[in-house]
């Protein structure tokens, strides 16, 4: 036994706690629409061949998209956790997490700016003799976009997955004269093929819930997506009951597609290491060097462009007078404090879980109920993502409107909503962490008896600050990035700077939301470079 | 160390306050408050609502409290949320596509003004609602890329493919779902044909009016879905006249913009009186170079000379809410079936 | 107390684990250095984590010092271990991760301070207090953890291949200070070992595993005299 009972229970508690809180919020909104529609045309929605269409280009877009961002992801992983010494580095790591915070439709716009019809990429075409620009807008369009937006994320978590190998393995690999072949096929592919079903879990949930981009880039209503169907019920129809069961149907069919991706082997078992740095010898070959350079040099254009489409198109704007409304500052900080209040509790509820998911696997694959437990738990986490945040929002107005003031509440559902929201990353980014941390402290904390708030205090915190550090800050990008339930609740006073962006674009006054756009973008990579700060403790090599 | 706990509860508390107060605002001072929901463009700073607030607090003695939504289509599922228990007085902003469904919703009040004497094109009448605003949707085009504009509905739909548009969904937008009747009004039932025909120009069907006007003006489309307004926002505002609207032969169909008062106002009086303001020059004056579309009835000033350059359609199309209700459905079947194929 | 002859009793003990069933029943004497070998895979490391308590029993009592610990926690039960590696938290300096070993809340006493000092100095790692575990070499980590070990003065002192990953003639040095603490405090001792000529340097007892069954338990001089089985021939002569 590696945890006391009372550890034990304390940890399932917590889970379960925060559990049944998910719950309990996503079932109560579920139930206000429910009882809000009178059980109109349930089943029938079901079998219209239109929602069957929709469904069936759901599905296809939102695999070619996941397979493409893991099949691009992998060599930028592996490019960067070879070379770990150049002068950047760290800047693409941390360029990687910018798109995930941008609003989606300033880096729709971004996109095409280099590759639509007037892009860069057009533009070298012509030069080059082709007829007509090519057109993006189609499937390939939303394809690009969602590699765009989630191939960096995937990057990031299978390099983290690649860091995490004990760093005797690189060097016995070097020893044994191993080639990059043998090292994908023994090391690094094992290593990523653990990981590869999480992030592709994820990144399949983000792009079937597409909505902007697939409207924007899709070219026709040819490509419409279940989300699309849902907010149009709510926003335009008000059929609350028809909002719901096509909510239930894009969960239903995505857990099915989750439930065979979790069949496929789960993270192993991590070395004992002595936590030394890691040495690549393998990247120091030329060989190796011209391919990660080339990789790298890649998909930093492949994100950098756009992104420096839509600085540029800031820069047009006139950034000093934006800075000095008034307005401004209102929205910044409405925006950053119901991101670090929703971080912290996707923080606070990922800690829970993922500690009480760790307890219940100890106790051996024995009892049922703990292993529903567990699943429940994991599932909870990630299908949140599924249910709209229209959904919640207007199911919560719904319950609360009889009760209390709305806008006096809006605050906290909006933090609640957008915690749910960034709850799969952050439990992406933590569970293997502590997974790992666990597997290295554990029998050793366990045979000390350090246990509760010193261990807590002395053992896991320093170990996990940096993990935790880096999923707050994801989470804070994605929540200030995020329109979503603010445009329900918005109001006079209450104003984010998504909102902000929206509203100018919507008065005519594109440069103003450019400019906008450019603040919003600077601000998401300010977050991810303190999510990739860590207190500096150098470790001297270790010799003999 | 542990940043992520500790300031949880007391900064929940902080913004609990701070929006409190925020929107609090308009809870304080005066006797009688008038509550307007409105689109969001409605009451930024550039838009009516400041001057509006302004004129109309100076003559009422009370304190206007603006509750924006997004656009006016979440104006209606708004109300439909709230139902009996919302706290709008006014609601402004709905266009004439939704006021068939927004009178089932049987939360509206006849207003109590005659809106005959108004100068609205198409012949609007309606005892429940007011109209405020009304421009015609135009396609609005490059004058640097497209020297041969499409002159008729016609010209636009059997054009050459290579000039592209962009459009917008009328699942979920009013100006597409003005195209849609539009074009309905001009083919009749031949408009699957020529929606058929007209996909071939179009580049993207967008969300909304904002993603589409930011695709035209980055040049990404040399055409655009927008109102004859559109061009006089660049001219007085950006002093270009780069951007102007194509004449359409057959007609232009309109959008009007409606306000109504609510049967459960305490105030009623007070809301009429809102009303009644709303087609006085007080009002009016902020619609041209505020709101970017045409006054209902006299302003003080003539408009800018801007406006004088605006094509003005010479045919008006305007389907009656109710026909427009009963067919929405199957018109976007129609639509979606038409653009769906390849 | 009374000194129990047997510091260490398995009565019975089974367990499962996937497709591996184990079964121990041993009485080991107090005071002696007890040797566990055997093949790879034979229940080794699962024999030591039942007396430890990171496995938990499925049938049988396992008693040691004379207390019933089978239901007991691993800190509560009167051992300590040293591990093959990983012995020392890698964030927390030496005197920290020693300090751990007396009070796991870290609250210490002056006349903690200077047992933790004390107890490196008799490891031969005076002034070690504040250096990191990524500073050390191998042997100096192992050494930290029978600092530790020391301060924490157990009856019964578990050790996993401690040795395993230093080189023949650090070993030789480290099972030399082992039998120096050993002869000091007077615990019993188990270590687990690959290595035929450290058993026959070191201890004074000795088990051999086969299949998850204790099937040799005997002292040293008969258990490196039998001849009965054939796996344990070739272990001693390896």
């Amino acid at each position: 036994m590696l945890l006391t009972k009372a550890e034990m229970r304390r940890s399932m508690l917590g889970g379960a706690a925060s559990l049944a809180g998910i719950i309990a919020f996503v079932g109560l909104a579920v139930l206000a629409l429910l009882l809000s529609s009178g059980g109109s045309s349930i089943l029938a929605t079901v079998f219209e061949p239109y929602i069957l269409r929709i469904l069936r280009f759901t599905l296809l877009q939102a695999v070619l998209s996941t397979a493409l961002s893991i099949v691009f992801a992998i060599p930028v992983a592996q490019a960067l956790a070879r070379q770990r010494h150049f002068p950047g580095r760290i800047w693409i790591i941390r360029l990687m997490a910018v798109p995930m915070g941008l609003p989606v439709l300033i880096g729709a716009l971004g996109l095409i700016g280099i590759w639509g019809r007037q892009g860069i990429m057009n533009s070298a075409l012509l030069k080059f003799g082709l007829e007509e620009p090519v057109s993006i807008y189609g499937l390939s369009g939303i394809l690009l976009a969602h590699v765009f937006f989630n191939m960096p994320l995937a990057a990031r978590l299978m390099l983290a997955a690649l860091d995490r190998v004990p760093s005797e393995y690189w060097l016995m690999a070097s020893g044994l004269g191993m080639r990059s072949g043998s090292t994908f096929r023994f090391i690094e592919w094992p290593v990523l093929r653990s990981v590869v079903p999480g992030i592709a879990g994820l990144i399949f949930m983000l792009c079937a819930t597409s909505f902007t981009l697939v409207l924007m880039l899709g070219g026709g209503p040819a490509a419409t997506t279940v989300e699309v169907a849902i907010y149009q019920s709510l926003r335009f129809d008000f059929d609350p009951g028809r909002a719901v069961t096509l909510s239930l149907l894009q969960i239903v069919l995505t857990s099915m597609i989750l439930g065979a991706l979790s069949l496929l082997p789960a993270p192993e078992d991590e070395g004992m290491t002595v936590g030394k740095p890691v040495r690549r010898p393998d990247g120091r070959l030329p060989g190796a060097r011209l391919a990660d350079g080339g990789v790298l040099l890649l998909v930093t254009l492949f994100l950098a462009l756009p992104l420096m489409s839509v600085v540029l198109a800031g820069l047009r704007s006139d950034l000093m007078k934006l800075l000095r409304e008034p307005i401004f500052w209102q929205s910044a900080a409405t925006s950053l404090a119901i991101s670090i209040s929703a971080a912290a509790l996707a923080l606070l509820i990922s800690m829970t879980l993922v500690s009480a998911r760790r307890a219940a696997l100890l106790r051996g694959s024995g009892t049922f109920g703990r292993r529903l437990l567990f699943a429940a738990m994991g599932g909870a986490s990630s299908l949140v993502l599924l249910v709209p945040p229209i959904v919640l929002a207007t199911g919560w107005f719904l319950a609360l409107r009889n009760l209390s003031d709305v806008s006096a509440v809006a605050p906290l559902l909006i933090v609640a909503i957008n915690a749910l929201m960034s709850l799969p990353f952050v439990m992406r980014v933590l569970e293997p962490a502590f997974i790992v941390h666990k597997h290295r402290t554990q029998k050793l904390a366990a045979s000390l008896g350090v246990t509760g708030w010193a261990r807590l205090r002395l053992i896991d915190t320093p170990a996990l600050f940096k993990p935790m550090l880096t999923a707050f800050s994801f989470a804070m990008a994605l929540s200030l990035g995020d329109l979503g339930a603010v445009a329900l609740f918005g109001s006079d006073g209450f104003v984010t700077l998504p909102f902000l962006v929206y509203s100018r674009m919507g008065s005519y006054r594109t440069n103003d939301a450019d400019g906008l756009a450019l603040i919003l973008g600077v601000a998401c990579l300010l977050l991810t470079i303190a999510g990739t700060m860590a207190p500096v403790r150098r470790e001297v090599a270790v010799h003999g | 160390m542990f940043k992520f706990k500790f300031p949880s509860r007391s900064l929940l508390a902080t913004i609990f306050i701070a929006t409190a107060t925020l929107t609090g605002a308009g809870a304080q001072a005066a006797d009688k408050t008038l509550t307007v929901y409105t689109y969001e463009s409605f009451i930024s700073e550039w838009g009516p609502g400041p001057k509006v607030k302004e004129a109309f607090e100076k003559t009422c003695g009370c304190n206007v409290n603006f509750v924006s939504v997004a656009d006016g289509v979440a104006l209606l599922s708004r109300l439909k949320l709230e139902g009996a228990g919302t706290k709008a007085d006014i609601v402004l902003g709905l266009d004439t596509n939704l006021t068939t469904e927004a009178k089932a919703t049987g939360l509206f009040d006849a207003s109590g003004i005659d809106v005959g004497g108004l100068k609205v094109p198409g012949d609007y009448k309606d005892d429940v609602f007011v109209p405020y605003d009304y421009g015609h949707f135009a396609v609005i085009y490059d004058t640097q890329t497209i020297k041969n504009p499409p002159q008729s509905m016609k010209d636009l739909v059997e054009g050459d493919p290579s000039q592209k548009i962009v459009i917008e969904d009328p699942r979920t937008s009013t100006p597409g779902l003005g195209l849609l009747l539009w074009v309905k009004s001009v083919y009749g039932d031949k408009a699957p044909e020529a929606w058929a025909k007209l996909k071939k120009r179009v580049l993207t069907v967008t969300p909304g009016w904002s993603e589409a006007y930011g695709l035209f003006t980055k040049g990404e489309v040399p055409m655009v879905l927008s109102y004859t307004t559109s061009p006089a926002y660049h001219m007085v505002a950006e002093n270009t006249d780069r951007y102007q609207a194509a004449a359409f032969s057959e007609g232009h169909y309109i959008q009007i913009e409606v306000a109504g008062l609510l049967k459960n106002a305490p105030d009623k009086e007070l809301a009429r009186d809102f009303l009644k303001f709303m087609v006085t020059p007080g009002f009016q004056d902020t619609i041209p170079t505020n709101n970017w579309m045409m006054p209902v009835s006299a302003t003080s000033q003539p408009l800018p000379d801007a406006f004088g350059k605006l094509v003005n359609p010479s045919k008006t199309f305007l389907m009656s809410s109710d026909e427009v209700a009963e067919n929405r459905k199957a018109w976007i079947d129609e639509w979606l079936t038409a653009m769906s194929m390849n | 107390m009374v000194d129990p002859k047997f510091a260490i009793e398995m009565q019975r003990v089974g367990l499962q684990l996937g497709n591996q069933n184990f079964q121990f029943d041993c009485r080991l004497p107090t005071g002696a250095v007890i040797a566990v070998t055997g093949a790879s895979g034979a229940g080794k490391s699962t024999f030591l984590n039942l007396l430890a308590g990171f496995d938990t029993a499925l049938k049988g009592r396992i008693l040691i010092a004379g207390k019933d610990v089978t239901e007991v926690y691993p800190a509560q039960r009167p051992v300590s271990l040293v591990f093959q590696d990983n012995n020392l938290f890698a964030h927390l300096d030496i005197f920290t991760n020693i300090g751990l070993g007396i009070n796991p809340s870290l609250k210490l006493t002056t006349a903690n301070c200077r047992t933790i000092s004390s107890s490196l100095e008799k490891v031969g790692l005076a002034g070690f207090e504040r250096r990191m575990p990524g500073t050390l070499s191998g042997g100096e980590r192992q050494r930290v953890a029978f600092a530790r070990a020391l301060v924490r003065n157990r009856p019964v002192l578990l050790l996993d291949e401690p040795f395993a990953a230093l080189d023949p003639g650090l070993r030789n040095g480290m099972a030399a200070l082992l039998l120096d603490m050993h002869s000091e405090t007077g615990n019993t001792v188990v270590v687990v070992s690959h290595d035929p000529d450290e058993v026959k340097r070191i201890a004074d007892f000795g088990l051999f595993l086969e299949d998850g069954r204790i099937v040799v338990a005997a002292p040293i001089d008969e258990f490196l005299g039998r001849a009965d089985h054939p796996g344990l021939t070739q272990f001693l002569r390896s």
